[in-house]
């Protein structure tokens, strides 16, 4: 596997490929919010884009929804240009951060209001709007208004609503977000069984990288308007293609290094940090001498007090901080070059020895297929 | 409900002080004219009758009803009254005409524009009621700027009658009046929340469907208190009546007014005045009754 930029740019033909955002870019004034981003999304799958505030990722969202107006660039809905479109043209419908449920509504008027837009007859109206608050067990509370309701049950009708009229494309804008945590990882399994139930396309934004992960069947990592890197949840953890997503999505530990052997089947790489060089068991296609980083995951890395064997992958240090997170141990290691390297240790480890303490001496290790290279 | 001697120390100084201003300022003149209302003419000071006496270790208490009954049978009260709350229903009713888009323009103008707008709503009322009201004679008499202009540009022929007539009045009624109809309306248009437009449209709500069924039923309670705003001080207006109104334009203000100062019959002024406050209070009581009912049934459940 290449860490190079996979799938990004590449327009084949695919049978499946149901959104097609071409070299989408929206510019206000002279501050450029999106730039030039190529996106396709299958049919039925949840995508994720994931990015801090401020990253572009609303504004991309909006142009979808029709909120915004496209600078340049088109977006392709089964096959069809609707870029130029108002919002109540679209075969799109979106479940709103804040909900945006109608205050002075009950809960059946509220999901009804989309199919009475669309003079669908009053009995069909009916019949779909029970079905859909059906669908998210919200049928009891037909009759309520939505400021009596829990934030969970708002989402519930507020996800009703963008269900009913059966859009093509369901937009979520950070669907958890307004949610207790302790009910957000059930409502988030719930809502992707719902939506594969439905067999619904769905595009969420999130800054989330956890309920990205949990939902999304792949997703985008964006970044100052531009995507970095498309994958599957597994695909982008395991092998990011750059330090920006390393690092944005779960936590990682990052070395510069450069290459000083470079064969078929391995290189080895020198990084000022450490004094033994780190092993990788691929080749690279970055040159040799290049200067180039390296990722390793807190989880791949080992703490022991035992010297390690080998003249690669290790290094030495002092325990300098540990906190005891419930199902792990992360530990904070300071390595005698002064760099401090994260590794985390699972609970049932810690219980079968006596696990290094704060400011024990310690050896940290780890594989040769662990460390990721990074050329940005 | 809580009953005022369960409050705690901190509430009651916050309660205080509007209680006894409301006291002092509204209820204790109310009682007043109420008394006056009922007491008979006199030549003095006050000119009018005591309702108490003492005589013969008999407290006697009169009640003159002069007042009360000469308003029912003297048809000129009936019809002046029918008429203020018609000239109020009026101007209400073109103050939130003109008043509503207004409000809403200012509402959804760009932020740095938006307090220059308001500034215009309320810069008239740093110059004297009075003398905008003048300046409105010297726009609407036959000689006056509008006629003039009129003539000028050849649309009429002969000076419109303005000036002297209850479309004057109404003139001068909804001039005066419409800020206090597109204030409160700003502030509820303000806070709307543009969210609920954009979950409207994406749900195929075009723009005038997303108003009539999001922003018009939302900012109903400021068209609300606007409309009341507006619809109570008309009611009771004399200034612009007496100053653009014909003789004939009856309205309560201008009544009042001829018998106390006129007539200098203080009874009788004052129970106009009492009816006329009862026609509006009862009303109000009822719809404010009824709004906080439907406000906390809807918190209860």
């Amino acid at each position: 596997m290449s860490t190079g930029v996979g799938g990004l740019n590449s327009f084949s033909g695919d049978a499946n490929e149901f959104v097609r955002l071409v070299d989408l870019t929206k510019i206000y004034g002279d501050t450029v919010a999106v730039q030039g981003v190529n996106l396709t999304i299958q049919r039925n799958e949840i995508f994720a884009l994931l990015g801090s505030s401020g990253c572009g990722k609303s504004t991309l969202l909006r142009m979808l929804a029709g909120f915004e107006t496209v600078t340049s660039g088109q977006i392709f809905l089964d096959g069809e240009d609707i870029s130029g479109l108002a919002p109540y043209q679209r075969p799109v419908n979106m479940m709103f951060q804040s909900y945006a449920l109608f205050p002075h509504m009950t809960v059946e008027a509220n999901v009804a209001y989309g199919l009475k837009q669309e003079g669908v007859p009053r009995n069909e109206i009916h019949e779909r709007v029970y079905e859909a608050l059906e669908l998210v067990q919200m049928s009891p509370y037909a009759r309520r208004k939505p400021h009596q309701l829990s934030g969970g049950q708002q989402q519930r009708v507020a996800l009703a609503r963008s269900l009913v009229k059966r859009p093509k494309l369901l937009l979520l804008d950070e669907p958890m977000s307004a949610l207790d945590k302790q009910i957000r990882h059930n409502t988030q399994i719930e809502l992707v069984r719902i939506l594969d139930q439905l067999g619904v396309t769905c595009f969420m934004v999130t800054h989330d990288q956890e309920e990205a992960m949990t939902m999304a069947n792949r997703l985008a990592v964006m970044t100052e308007g531009q995507i970095r890197q498309v994958g599957t949840p597994q695909e982008v953890y395991a092998f990011p293609n750059s330090r920006f997503v390393a690092s944005f999505i779960g936590s990682t530990n990052l070395f510069e290094g450069e290459i000083t052997v470079d064969e078929a089947d391995h290189v080895l790489i020198d990084s000022p940090d450490l004094p033994r060089p780190f092993y990788v068991d691929h080749g690279v296609s970055e040159p040799l001498g290049m200067k180039v980083w390296l990722s390793l995951r807190p989880e791949q890395i080992r703490v022991t007090r035992e010297v390690p064997s080998g003249d690669y992958n290790w290094g030495h240090g002092v325990v300098s901080h540990m906190a005891w997170m419930g199902s792990y141990a992360l530990y904070q290691i300071r390595l005698d070059s002064g760099k401090i390297v994260e590794a985390t240790m699972p609970s049932q480890l810690l219980l079968q020895f006596e696990p290094p303490g704060v400011d024990e001496e310690v050896y940290v290790c780890w594989g040769r297929d662990s460390a990721t290279v990074l050329a940005s | 409900m809580k009953r005022i001697w369960s409050l705690k120390k901190a509430d009651l100084v916050a309660i205080v002080p509007p209680f006894v201003w409301l006291v002092l300022f509204l209820l204790i003149p109310f009682l007043l004219v109420f008394k006056i209302s009922f007491a008979d003419l006199k030549f003095g000071v006050p000119p009018y009758t005591s309702l108490t006496q003492w005589e013969d270790e008999t407290l006697s208490l009169t009640l003159h009803l002069r007042g009360y009954l000469l308003l029912l049978s003297d048809s000129l009260y009936l019809s002046t009254y029918v008429n203020s709350l018609k000239m109020a229903a009026i101007t209400t009713v073109v103050c939130i005409l003109i008043g509503y888009p207004m409000a809403y323009y200012i509402a959804r103008a760009p932020e740095n524009y938006r307090h220059l707008l308001l500034l215009g709503v309320i810069l008239p009322f740093w110059t004297s009621l009075l003398l905008r009201v003048y300046a409105w004679v010297g726009i609407l008499r036959s000689d006056g700027l509008l006629n003039t202009f009129l003539l000028w540009l050849g649309v009429i022929d002969a000076p419109l009658e303005i000036y002297r007539t209850d479309m004057a009045v109404y003139i001068g009624l909804v001039y005066a009046y419409l800020p206090f109809f597109i204030l409160p309306l700003y502030a509820t248009l303000v806070k709307l929340d543009m969210r609920l437009l954009d979950a409207a449209y994406d749900l195929g709500a075009k723009p005038w469907r997303a108003f009539v069924t999001i922003t018009l039923p939302l900012s109903m309670p400021g068209v609300i208190s606007g409309a009341m705003l507006v619809f109570i001080p008309a009611v009771g207006e004399y200034v612009i009546p007496e100053m653009l109104g014909g003789a004939d334009t009856l309205m309560m203000g201008r009544v009042m007014w001829g018998e106390f100062f006129t007539n200098a019959d203080w009874p009788m002024a004052s129970a106009i005045t009492i009816v006329m406050v009862f026609l509006l209070l009862v009303p109000l009581i009822v719809f404010q009754v009824n709004q906080a009912h439907r406000y906390s049934e809807s918190e209860r459940r």
